[in-house]
């Protein structure tokens, strides 16, 4: 464990790079496999589900350091994060624990889901005692799910490549998909040949597109670029090898099982492995349904036939990434995307579809259409240069989203809560409200419709956070309410009437764009036009 | 009552006197020479002797100045005044004021911990103590500071090894001399910012030792900066100033730095926790040595400290200062 909070601290303290990249790769090459296995598990985002509430966590840390109830409560909001504050209460640590991070996992932690809540405290306790000030708010976060550390799967792939002398290419692959963080697991990882058990399930890394916030004509020549609607769906992989089928979300999650309609008609498909989005359609219209329909048809545990027929998905194939067993990867987008018209002649019908090419002669005609794309319920277009090959990651260059832009509106502050994180301590997590009435009624009354957190600059937000502090009318637990006065423009992607909201409508991704200080609150909109956006 | 609470700081009718008023008055008692404590314009000052140097700097050439040995009593108006370390600064006091067989003690700011560049804290009994509560919470309690200065002296040589120059921010008044008597100065050259620069002086005159540093705007033309340590005040985080020394690692030594997210919303590579205040224990014990019936808490998390001494059977309240209601950011840089 100690050697991992070392890197744990060494990645947390600088922002460069090659630093991060160098601190890794010193762990890999240092690391037994058992527990360099954990460290790729976690480093990878993978986290084991929260074993115990951080709420019981801090109260544990203030009984053994003698902390009343409500002294605890106000030094968690001062530090924002419980996992840290549960650290900081403890009395002094004696010593670093050197206990190797794979025996802490296996032995410390995850047995901890199996004890009622004494045994949970007992255990707990008895680990705090063993660990230094470090080694507790790691292991504070690992029990709390809360674990989190600043590096991209890109980084931690070129850390292990360079420890293991491979190509970042062939260590992405085989951190896809499911695997199990044992010692075997991390020695095929970094086996110099191609194992054969690689080959059935596993995914592709998928290539992520840049948002393009320059003109498109700054592309060139349009007559480059192969250009798709944008859907707003869930990104996923097709995967059939041998007489098999495997769908893979980009959550690298399996979800075979949900979609029985697309597994079913990729029965009819020669051995391939497609990408493309899953869509809850609407085949009266011939059309997306919205976002929050597959949303909801992911959140259910039963497939009914109901929910089959009320909110069927279908998957739109836009690439091929491998044909009859071979990498097909690296071959420009124009082979593959004849190769993938030709793969889905064989399978192609109402749920398995080609996403199709949208043609136009010059960039204004596309800006022109991209007019329409609310109407289709997509977000816009995607571009794609016909030369590219298909790279793992997010790389700038070849696939760019040309997203519309978002809806937004001018709503007044009226809660503030404090954040977390980065911003613990300051008032950063906001509820904005908008008229039920037009200026002059006097009758009308600010009601809240959007929570937003993100969108200003750290200046910014220390100014709002000085806001709240000095225009406080009421307080209730974290949350305080402020007198109305502040107006920002919030933006968010979709909308959609909803009767579990106070204000009627429910909006998706809201954010700040800006401040209007130039506004009053007199000059913020009203619910009616929100709602005048619902289409 | 001894002291009150008026619109320009607190005073003590009986010795017509303020302590620390933040507006021009008669007579200022002065526990320290931070901007918070000593204002301007003030037509007599009385601070500890080996203060009057840098709270020189900050009242102007012209300010009148008294001064008074620690320890050692005189009386204004018949209400004895004496100035006892308070370990925050180079002459920092706490205020000890008796009168009709009441005795007063007034903190200012202070810590426990012990510094080379002052006297050390030194507890005074009284019947009312008043207390600062920057850090007035228990997940406050630093690191020893043996620890602490090695890991900066680690920062450093890394930095060195790296090519880079290491730019520490610190409180100009205080904290940047105790770095400075803190580090390991053999790892390489020592270079200061002008306002770090000027109070360097004024400790040195005062018998303070520093290690030697050359004032950044003395360089030579071909210094090699990635050698270097720079220290500079928190307000020349984000300016051009810092250009010159090519690439870099920043740093900040300050209490605040104990929380992951204050270090990373401060924008910089590295946190030191570092403070010139009392933390939690060094609060309480504090208090304790004072042995005083009644606490009065400014300055900081004023509410939280009220509320958990009073549970602890003392009579608390809190003082009212101009300061936000709980600690903010703008707090970061003093602290
Ligand atoms: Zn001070
Ligand atoms: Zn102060």
């Amino acid at each position: 464990m100690k050697r991992f909070t070392d890197l744990y601290q060494a990645l947390d303290n600088t922002n460069r790079t090659n630093e991060k990249i160098a601190a890794m790769r010193a762990y890999f090459d240092d690391a037994p496999p058992a527990d360099a296995a954990w460290a790729v598990y976690f480093l990878s985002g993978r986290r084991p589900k929260r074993l115990l509430s951080a709420l019981l966590l801090r109260r544990w840390a203030a009984e053994v350091a003698g902390i009343p109830e409500w002294l605890q409560e106000e030094s968690y909001h001062a530090v924002g994060d419980s996992a840290e504050a549960a650290a900081l209460l403890l009395p002094p640590a004696n010593a670093a624990s050197e206990r190797p991070l794979h025996e802490w996992v296996t032995e410390g932690i995850v047995p901890l889901r199996e004890l009622d809540e004494a045994g949970q405290r007992a255990a707990v306790v008895e680990a705090w005692g063993r660990l230094d000030d470090a080694q507790r708010y790691l292991f504070n976060k690992l029990i709390t799910g809360g674990f989190r550390v600043g590096v991209s799967q890109r980084l931690l792939t070129r850390a292990l490549a360079e420890s293991a002398a491979l190509p970042d290419t062939l260590i992405a692959h085989r951190l896809m998909g499911a695997w199990e963080p044992t010692p075997e697991f991390y020695e095929m990882l970094t086996h110099p040949e191609r194992q054969a058990e690689e080959v059935a399930g596993r995914p592709y890394p998928f290539f992520l597109a840049y948002p393009l916030e320059a003109a498109p004509e700054t592309l060139g020549d349009v007559a480059e670029w192969q250009v798709e609607w944008k859907w707003d769906g869930i990104r996923a992989q097709l995967i059939r090898r041998d007489g098999e089928i495997f769908l893979w979300s980009r959550g690298e999650e399996l979800v075979t099982e949900r979609y029985p309609e697309v597994v079913e008609a990729a029965a009819a498909l020669p051995d391939c492995v497609l990408d493309g989005e899953l869509l809850a359609w609407d085949f009266d219209a011939d059309r997306p349904q919205p976002f929050a329909a597959l949303q909801q048809r992911i959140g259910r545990k039963n497939l009914t036939r109901k929910t089959l027929a009320g909110t069927p998905v279908i998957l739109l194939a836009y690439d091929l990434l491998e044909w009859a067993g071979e990498d097909w990867r690296a071959r420009p987008l124009v082979e593959r995307r004849a190769q993938l018209e030709t793969a889905l002649a064989a399978a192609a019908g109402s749920w398995l579809r080609l996403s199709a090419v949208v043609e136009a002669a010059t960039w204004a005609d596309l800006a022109s259409l991209r007019e329409t794309s609310r109407e289709r319920g997509v977000e816009g277009f995607m571009i794609k240069r016909r030369t590219s090959p298909y790279r793992v990651g997010r790389k700038r260059g070849d696939w760019w989203k040309w997203k519309i832009d978002p809806f937004s509106v001018d709503a007044v502050l009226i809660y503030a809560q404090r954040g977390s994180g980065r911003r613990a301590g300051l008032y950063t997590d906001y509820t904005f409200a908008l008229w039920t009435g037009e200026p002059g009624d006097p009758a009308r009354e600010l009601v809240p419709f959007a929570k937003a957190y993100s969108g200003l600059t750290d200046a910014e937000i220390r100014e709002v956070d000085r806001f709240v502090r000095t225009h406080t009318t009421e307080r209730f637990g974290p949350v305080r309410s402020v007198t109305p006065q502040l107006v920002m423009e919030i933006a968010f992607e979709a909308i959609q009437a909803s009767n579990r909201h106070k204000s009627g409508v429910a909006v998706r991704f809201p954010r700040i764009l800006r401040l209007r200080d130039d506004k009053s609150i007199e000059e913020a909109d009203t619910l009616d036009h929100l709602k005048s956006l619902i289409d | 009552m001894l002291l009150t609470l008026t619109d320009h700081g607190l005073f003590c009718a009986a010795g017509d006197f303020f302590i620390d008023p933040w507006r021009p008055v008669g007579r200022a008692v002065i526990t320290h020479a931070h901007a918070d404590h000593a204002r301007v314009g003030s037509s007599a000052y009385l601070c500890a002797a080996p203060g009057a140097g840098v709270l020189r700097l900050r009242a102007g050439a012209a300010a009148p100045i008294e001064t008074q040995p620690y320890g050692s009593r005189t009386t204004i108006n018949g209400v004895t005044v004496s100035f006892h370390p308070a370990g925050h600064i180079l002459g920092s006091a706490q205020v000890r004021v008796a009168h009709g067989g009441e005795v007063w003690v007034v903190s200012g700011d202070y810590k426990t911990d012990p510094d080379p560049t002052c006297a050390s804290f030194e507890p005074v009994t009284c019947d009312t103590f008043i207390t600062e509560a920057t850090f007035g919470l228990p997940i406050y309690r630093w690191p020893p500071q043996a620890e602490v200065f090695k890991t900066i002296d680690d920062w450093w040589r890394a930095n060195q090894r790296a090519g880079r120059a290491s730019v520490l921010f610190a409180y100009a008044l205080g904290k940047a001399q105790r770095v400075l008597a803190g580090i390991d100065a053999s790892i390489g050259p020592l270079f200061v910012h002008g306002a770090v620069d000027r109070l360097n002086d004024a400790y040195r005159a005062a018998g303070v030792s520093l290690p030697d540093c050359v004032y950044v705007g003395d360089a030579p033309e071909d210094v090699d900066w990635s050698q270097a340590l720079i220290v500079a005040p928190p307000s020349a985080q984000g300016t051009p100033w810092l250009r010159r020394f090519g690439d870099q690692s920043a740093a900040f030594a300050s209490g605040w730095m104990r929380v992951r997210g204050r270090r990373r919303r401060r924008a910089v590579d590295r946190g030191f926790v570092l403070s010139d205040h009392v933390d939690w224990p060094g609060l309480l014990s504090a208090i304790a040595a004072s042995g005083a019936q009644r606490v009065l808490v400014t300055h900081g998390y004023t509410a939280t400290v009220v509320r958990y001494l009073r549970e602890k059977g003392l009579d608390a309240y809190e003082l009212a200062t101009p300061y936000a209601d709980e600690p903010g950011e703008e707090d970061d840089t003093i602290a």
